[in-house]
């Protein structure tokens, strides 16, 4: 297929410095009404607690302030400009809808702690969403309280321990595939727990002889990310859960991945205990370049007494409140009730697509990660060739041979105008390309994202340094990490 | 697709998974709604959500003026719809905000480094506490018991899994620590003393004396900050080692408690022990400034088990928020802004004083102070509703022994007519319950 219009051209972008450099005594870019109370004498309020400096803050215009954010937006990549395609990541599109009902009055000013009669509103969303969010996945309970995923694995592992501590003994590990991302081993050290390693097989799934050698009444849970890093199916999940259930252990799992089974296969059903969601993967809320995420923890009726407190609860006439009565709760992970407004833009993108939408949004992001696949199969080595579900995962093997890796490659994706794939990840694939392109693309942005790929697999052949050397067409050429981290500078000082 | 992919339906596509678990079914969830249903949905929420009403509630949640330029800037898709800005020659925008975002935390703060946010206030105080007993190689924890209740129920959760011991520290009858108690409840083993300032109670604590009685026992300070406007005209705790903040107040919506912007500042000495993402400065292969996350061997990402910290996903857009704010206020606007705050509380204090008892009524405040009344603050609160105005937080859920007290918050935004209001509703209440009083005394007599 040939393409009129080539991804990305060059254009004039605006430089800009640093705010402090533009500040100057004067400027203002605020306005305070009249005070219609009076003055008060600060120094004799609050003596020697009264703060005489704001140091170097900065005095700018509205104007500059619009122009220094505005300008600073045009060096970003950004969904809104096209594919974003890293694994594990889901850069799915954001609704604006979303954007637009978490902004209504009464649900941006709520305060948190306002009387249960008039929180009735905010009580409704947590309550319809908790419920989709427990059908979606086939659990019995839920917690919205996380802040993010790695949040909410730590409230779930929580809820791991109280369980077993409520049975007597905590257990001391939890056996975490050497596939997973890095907040499963950092989370269980958090909790109190040692980190065990379970290999992979040779078609990247769990191996199950090793599980079973390697379960005892030591191990508090197994955390899995199912489809795992590689994008594959756990095919013996059952398997697995059996073997860790028949030996007191729980099923956690990681629902980073769970974009890939909305609508066609449930978590609860195939004999998890415990998951987190990501609200800001799987149901459509906005990176933000780095956060806000939200990530619930769903449950079987087991660790329901252990929930982090309050839960919402429907009162005898009907409305809704909080709970706090509960004496077995692991406590609270997070001040109030967690990222709500995460909440409202998660319930608007179930409402916008019913459960024809969610299902066909799986089939379609399954759909297009083995589209890629297919089309980028021979031209990399793909290392496991188990079937994808919503990513697959290449190698740079065949490149390797031209000393071109994959971050070579993926800084070489930027100047075909494409954000780059996950590099390096996963573990168990040395020089991994992670690939995701969510049920978002097109057809025509997914040719043009595998015309750029077997461009560059083309160019490793014949061009090599122009691929080491990407990327060439970005503001700022590859950054000096070295000297970042050895000798930090991580504020701004005055000359 | 599927032809050239070689699959005959999209149920190929999904037989990995073992038939007996599919759904075969639909998932029992509302139907697909038009974006104009969508809208109405939320809408009528918003109605039944306290639309309308003015609130002298605070405790760790504040409504300030939003500019409107913040939800502007945030809306813009380069800033919005980004990753985590690990590929740093294509999100040079995001790392340049946060640089600015954390130099402005050390500006404010009086402190050398922050990083670039964690989840809030309190999972915030509850990380520099573990980052404390890190550099310490202590374990045990004094907190103060003025610090959000809150705060102490996350810290509580964290600290169980860490093998921390945490003590309480008692206040004083001026709503500050207790300085005697502090220096008593410090053992060998105190890895840090968490404080807040100003505390739950709107007080503003003595920190310097804190954190020479936490020096002298080789133990930290650890200071948490949740009213971030209070910086603008108190004096920043500069001799804390750590300091937790919670920055919604700055240009973040109330949101009914989320999200909101937790961050972390302390000395350079200690970066190495923090948890979460860091902004560095570098230059490129030309020589040109360029910025990139940096430090990142603390990160779960690379050590894994033995990370600072577990954080992935931060609160980066919140942040953003918090940095324009920052930026429109500025040097003197933060101050002139902090400055209403507190003229508009002195006011609501002296009214309410009238006929309430203020407590505490000596210690340096900034927007929040504690009230007594006679009555049953839920009651009082219950009429208030009617006026359409939210009364301040009793405190009896949190602090048994207050009995009849309540938290009340003035900022900007709470105007002289409410505060009029809400004086006049607690005098009435005072009156009758002075009467039913009297006319109990003169039955009995």
């Amino acid at each position: 297929m040939k393409h009129a219009t080539p991804k990305a051209t060059r254009h004039v972008n605006q430089n800009e410095g640093l705010i402090f450099e533009k500040s100057s005594p004067g400027k203002a870019a605020w306005k305070l009404p009249p005070l219609d109370v009076p003055e008060v004498d600060t120094a004799k309020l609050l003596g020697s607690a009264e703060r005489k400096d704001l140091g170097h803050m900065p005095e700018v215009s509205e104007i500059e302030i619009i122009r220094h954010f505005t300008r600073m937006s045009t060096w970003n990549y950004a969904i809104d400009l096209g594919m974003y395609p890293l694994g594990s990541c889901t850069m799915k599109y954001n609704p604006r809808v979303n954007e637009a009902v978490a902004r209504v009055e009464g649900i941006a000013n709520g305060h948190p702690y306002q009387p249960e009669k008039i929180s009735q509103g905010a009580l409704q969303i947590i309550k319809t969403l908790s419920e989709c969010l427990i059908e979606i996945t086939g659990m019995d309970a839920i917690t919205l309280q996380p802040a993010a995923g790695a949040h909410g694995e730590m409230t779930g592992l929580s809820m791991v321990r109280a369980y077993h501590e409520s049975k007597g003994n905590p257990r001391k590990k939890i056996l975490i595939p050497d596939s997973a991302h890095g907040t499963n081993p950092a989370t269980a050290a958090m909790v109190g727990y040692a980190v065990e390693n379970l290999k992979s097989d040779s078609r990247g799934m769990v191996d199950i002889a090793s599980l079973e050698a390697q379960m005892n009444e030591d191990v508090a849970a197994l955390m899995l990310t199912n489809p795992n890093t590689l994008g594959v199916f756990e095919q013996q999940i059952h398997k697995i859960a059996d073997i860790l259930h028949a030996k007191g252990g729980l099923l956690y799992m990681d629902g980073a991945n769970m974009n890939a089974l909305v609508g066609k296969v449930r978590p609860g059903d195939f004999g998890v205990d415990v998951m987190h969601l990501n609200l800001h993967k799987t149901f459509s809320t906005p990176h933000g370049g780095g956060g806000p995420g939200s990530g619930p923890v769903a449950i079987k009726k087991i660790l329901e007494p252990f929930l982090p407190k309050p839960v919402v609860i429907s009162h005898e006439d009907g409305t809704l409140g909080f709970e706090y009565d509960r004496p077995h709760s692991v406590g609270r992970v997070r001040a109030f009730y967690g990222n709500f407004g995460m909440f409202v833009r998660a319930l608007a993108y179930i409402q916008a697509n019913g459960p024809d939408g969610l299902r066909q949004t799986t089939e379609d992001a399954v759909l297009n990660a083995n589209y890629i696949r297919k089309g980028l199969e021979g031209t990399y080595d793909l290392p496991y060739d188990t079937p994808s579900m919503h990513e697959v995962v290449f190698s740079d093997k065949l490149q390797a041979k031209k000393g071109v890796r994959t971050m070579d490659i993926a800084k070489r994706l930027i100047d075909y105008g494409f954000h780059p794939y996950t590099t390096a990840f996963p573990l168990i694939v040395p020089g991994a390309l992670m690939i995701e392109p969510t049920e978002s693309e097109s057809v025509e942005e997914m040719d043009v994202f595998i015309d750029a790929m077997k461009s560059i697999a083309k160019e490793v052949e014949e061009d090599t340094q122009t691929v080491l050397d990407a990327p060439h067409t970005t503001r700022v050429s590859r950054l000096d990490e070295t000297t970042a981290a050895r000798k930090p500078i991580l504020r701004w000082k005055p000359a | 697709m599927l032809k050239a992919i070689g699959a005959r339906s999209i149920d190929d596509l999904f037989a990995p998974i073992p038939a007996e678990y599919r759904l075969n079914r639909d998932l029992r969830i509302p139907r697909q709604m038009a974006e104009s249903e969508i809208v109405d949905f939320f809408r009528q929420r918003s109605r039944e959500n306290g639309d309308g009403y003015t609130s002298f509630l605070g405790a760790g949640a504040y409504f300030h003026y939003r500019p409107v330029i913040i939800d502007s800037l945030i809306s813009r898709g380069e800033f919005l719809t980004a990753y985590t800005p690990y590929q740093a020659e294509i999100s040079q925008g995001t790392l340049q905000s946060i640089f600015e975002f954390q130099t402005m935390i050390c500006e404010l703060t009086g402190m050398e480094v922050a990083n670039a946010s964690m989840y809030d206030g309190s999972t915030a105080a509850a990380e520099g506490v573990m980052m404390a007993v890190r550099l310490t190689g202590r374990r045990s924890v004094v907190v103060a018991r003025n610090l959000h209740p809150e705060y102490r129920e996350v810290l509580a959760t964290y600290a169980t899994h860490q093998g921390m011991p945490l003590s309480t520290v008692g206040f004083s009858d001026n709503g500050r620590i207790n300085l005697k108690e502090l220096e008593q409840s410090i053992t060998p083993e105190t890895a840090c003393v968490l404080i807040q300032s100003p505390n739950f109670f709107g007080t503003i604590e003595d920190v310097d004396a804190m954190a020479e009685i936490a020096h002298k026992h080789g133990a930290m300070l650890v200071v948490s900050i949740a009213e971030a406007v209070s910086l603008g005209i108190i004096e920043p705790p500069r001799q804390a080692d750590i300091i937790a903040m919670e920055a919604q107040s700055f240009g973040v919506p109330l949101g009914f408690g989320g999200p909101y912007c937790g961050v972390i500042a302390t000395r350079e000495k200690y970066v190495r022990q923090m948890p979460g993402r860091l902004v560095g400065q570098t230059v490129d292969k030309q020589g040109k400034r360029g910025f990139v996350l940096t430090l990142a061997t603390r990160e779960q990402h690379i050590r894994r088990e033995k990370a600072t910290s577990n954080i992935c996903t931060n609160q980066a857009l919140v942040a953003l928020m918090v940095n324009i704010f920052m930026t429109v206020y500025g040097r003197v606007g933060l101050k002139e802004l902090a400055k209403q705050n507190l003229a508009k509380t002195a006011y609501a204090a002296n009214q309410f004083s009238k006929h309430g008892k203020v407590l505490f009524a000596d210690s340096p405040r900034f927007n929040e102070f504690v009230v007594e009344t006679s009555e049953d603050p839920y009651a009082i609160n219950g009429r208030l509703l009617g006026h359409k105005i939210v009364g301040g937080l009793p405190l009896k859920k949190f602090y048994p022994e207050f009995g009849n007290a309540a938290l009340w918050c003035c900022t900007e935004l709470t105007t002289r007519s409410a505060i009029d209001t809400a004086a006049g509703l607690i005098a009435e209440s005072e009156r009758s319950v002075r009467s039913a009083k009297e006319e109990v005394e003169e039955v009995t007599q």
